[in-house]
């Protein structure tokens, strides 16, 4: 085992996230009520999501100045993971907007942002699998990259911010804060964040071994 | 192997608070639920450790 001590840090953050967000004491929201405690687990996989894209964004510029195709492979690991994160967020957020927002899906600016941004990322695929030469998929997957983290910051960061919006923070919309103000959410919203990113590593870094076990 | 250890590991001090009576069925029996979540992702974390030790023993072999 390499580095176990961010696994196991991982591990117990998510496990401490998971028993004390049903046990800990909420405040008294209208509509929202007990569900409120998706915060732990619906919006940490977004957070999660978004921590493995910056990883492989930076991981796709550092390839651009050394042409290293071992970056290569961490930049499509961390994106896999990424998109493991992304589909699990979009799902589980239509769970909870179906009951809160009353339909599994809203032309909310921040659902449809992220639906194209899932799209974004897929065609990075797409991309790579269509190039048969190692450099050149790298060289092409790379920029790509970039501009594919880019238009997520766009989607799921700016425009949501700019009209109206369902999600809290958004769009005239009071955010976390709000909720935060007794801070027993944010006790365990943080460790959970932290905890879903180190095991996200974990996963990105498991793939990332193994393409580099089935290149030779 | 590893992974039913850890399983078992989460699933024995369960059967011990079990015992009591008290705690796992008080609150609505909500210990209850959290006890299997902790099971599933414990469990799903002894499979990331497992897979982990294999990824390590092929790259031994290279």
């Amino acid at each position: 085992m390499q580095q176990t001590v961010y696994k196991v840090i991982g591990v117990v953050l998510v496990l401490y996230s998971l028993i004390f967000g049903l046990l800990t004491s909420i405040p008294d929201l209208p509509i929202i009520e007990e569900s409120i405690r998706n915060l732990f687990y619906h919006v940490s996989m977004w957070f999660a999501m978004v921590a493995m894209m910056a990883g492989s964004f930076a991981y796709s510029i550092a390839f651009l100045r050394k042409e290293n195709l071992y970056t290569d492979r961490r930049t499509a690991a961390l994106t896999e993971t990424g998109m493991l994160f992304a589909f699990l967020g979009l799902f589980t957020g239509m769970i909870w907007a179906r009951f809160t927002w009353g339909a599994w899906w809203t032309n909310d600016p921040k659902l449809n942002g992220s639906a194209i941004t899932i799209l974004i990322y897929l065609a990075y695929f797409i991309l790579r699998n269509g190039i048969e030469d190692e450099r050149k998929k790298a060289r092409i997957s790379a920029v790509y990259n970039i501009f594919a983290f880019v238009m997520m910051i766009v989607f799921i960061g700016i425009l949501p911010r700019m009209t109206d919006s369902l999600h809290p923070g958004n769009g005239g919309n009071p955010g976390f804060n709000s909720y935060d103000l007794d801070n027993r959410l944010r006790l365990i919203f943080y460790p959970a964040v932290i905890g879903w990113i180190l095991i996200g590593t974990w996963i990105a870094s498991l793939r990332y071994r193994i393409k580099n076990l089935s290149i030779t | 192997m590893k992974n039913l250890f850890l399983t078992l590991t989460a699933i024995v001090p369960i059967s011990l608070l079990a015992q009591s009576k008290n705690f796992m069925y008080s609150e609505g029996k909500i210990y209850v639920v959290i006890a299997v979540i902790a099971v599933i992702f414990l469990g799903l974390a002894g499979y990331l450790y497992r897979m982990d030790r294999k990824i390590s023993a092929l790259e031994n072999e290279k």
